[in-house]
């Protein structure tokens, strides 16, 4: 496939490989903050192509594994609210809440449906005029502006039996609140997607106050391997800065038409983080002109704030602070089929993935 | 959940097109993206074109690649 193809040749990764241990003279942890990047690594076994004094660290960049309980739980309530029908991304679908997940309520028999793109939530309601169809908003900068293009389309369309339960988050400040958390990183593997939609300037608070590193990455191997060697140089050099790997995709700018949308439909809140708890500012509300559109306004309800499940760690995980194998749970108690945590459920969460490549 | 992964556009209709990942075809919704024509590549994530994939800077990266593994042979 082209684009793709060439970004697995053997000879580039081992070429690029080469010359990282060449520059790399001093101790240095990178996170990746993408879910898509740590599939990358383990896939196709990158860490082992880095000399020892690189460290790789997974980062909070999977949106299922960060959305916590309380989502999947009001998302039950939902689909347990006559006449209503639950349209969400397949994803989703078998995170455990606190007593349930979606699956088994599905099978239970209430009308939960998985969509490829948020329009099918669309014609959905069209063809169900007496019911309410809530989607389940998840995802970053990357997946949001959809939500967004839906709820216009909806406005335009006057289909007034569609609602969003907005669970989207916004990248930057995490990052920020890890660095603040004391997680020892020197440089960030950015994520090429969010950022073909924010364009660059999200990250200008990283380098300038923080002193940080960002290259924003593609996701083939030899983008990942490329991207390594570009944080290694700016290491070496003391000049943290801002850089693009991933230049076929990613335009300084973003897509402007993509964040006019989301702008519009969305505003910023304070947001629950698994494991990080409340991060300022980090997540994304409907604004209130839109109100008709926001289940959270549409149908009320009380659902308690749940405890995390026992004896999981994802939220050490999710800020690079532990690695599955120290969870006394994984391949034990938690599996992909048997999942205890969000972090095992999601292909992109780390415990599926070592649980995918390293076992 | 950010996954998205490149097409190639076969036809334009309207805020919609018609695009090709290896055999099969999908429809990629243009509400995100402007002057998109047949021919272009683009990332295709959850149903939506959310960016051109730009030939020149691609060609570019590569170069700066090859550069690499030639520093560095096997
Ligand atoms: S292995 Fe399972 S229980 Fe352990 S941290 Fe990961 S998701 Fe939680």
């Amino acid at each position: 496939m082209k684009y793709i193809d060439e970004y697995r040749k053997k000879d580039l990764i081992l070429g690029v490989s080469e010359e990282i241990k060449k520059i790399s003279k001093k101790e240095i942890s990178l996170m990746e903050v993408c879910g898509g990047h740590t599939m990358a690594i383990h896939r196709f076994g990158l860490h082992f192509l880095l000399p020892p004094n690189i460290h790789l660290l997974s980062g909070p960049g999977c949106p299922v594994c960060v959305s916590g309980q309380h989502f999947i739980d009001t998302a039950i309530a939902y689909s347990r609210l006559p006449g209503s029908i639950i349209t969400t991304y397949g994803d989703l679908i078998r995170v455990p809440g606190s007593a349930s997940s979606l699956e088994k309520e599905k099978a239970g028999g209430q009308d939960i449906r998985i969509v490829y793109s948020v329009l099918e939530s669309l014609e959905i309601a069209v063809k169900n005029p007496g019911k309410n169809v809530i989607f389940l908003g998840i995802g970053f900068e990357t997946t949001a502006p959809l939500t967004a293009a839906a709820i216009e389309e909806a406005l335009k369309r006057n289909i007034r039996n569609f609602s969003v339960l907005s669970s989207h988050k916004v990248m930057p400040p995490v990052m920020k609140a890890l660095v603040r958390d004391g997680v020892k990183i020197n440089g960030f593997i950015a994520p090429g997607h969010v950022t073909a939609i924010t364009g660059t300037g999200i990250y200008k608070d990283l380098t300038e106050s923080f002193g940080l590193g960002v290259v924003v990455s593609g996701f083939e191997p030899v983008d990942m391997m490329q991207s390594i060697l570009m944080l290694v140089a700016q290491f070496e050099a003391g000049k943290p800065r801002v850089e693009v790997q991933y230049q076929r995709v990613v335009r300084e700018e973003g897509n402007p038409v993509a964040q006019k949308l989301l702008n519009k439909v969305f505003e910023l809140k304070d947001d629950r983080w698994r494991g990080l708890g409340l991060i300022p500012l980090s997540g994304l509300k409907i604004r209130p002109g839109l109100s008709s559109f926001d289940a959270e306004k549409m149908f009320p309800l009380e659902v308690p704030v749940a405890s995390e499940p026992k004896g999981c760690i994802c939220g050490l995980i999710l800020r690079g602070l532990k690695t599955p194998l120290e969870c006394r749970l994984f391949q034990k108690k938690c599996t992909p089929s048997d999942p205890v945590g969000a972090c095992m459920v999601s292909a992109e969460g780390t415990c599926a993935t070592y649980y995918k490549y390293r076992s | 959940m950010c996954l998205a992964i490149p097409a190639k556009v076969i036809r334009v209709d309207g805020a919609s097109a018609l695009v090709m990942i290896e055999d099969t075809e999908y429809n990629a919704s243009l509400l995100l993206l402007d002057d998109i024509k047949a021919g272009d590549y683009v990332m295709l994530h959850a149903g939506f074109a959310i960016q051109k994939v730009d030939e020149e800077e691609a060609i570019e990266t590569m170069r700066l690649l090859i550069e690499v593994e030639k520093h560095n042979p096997e």
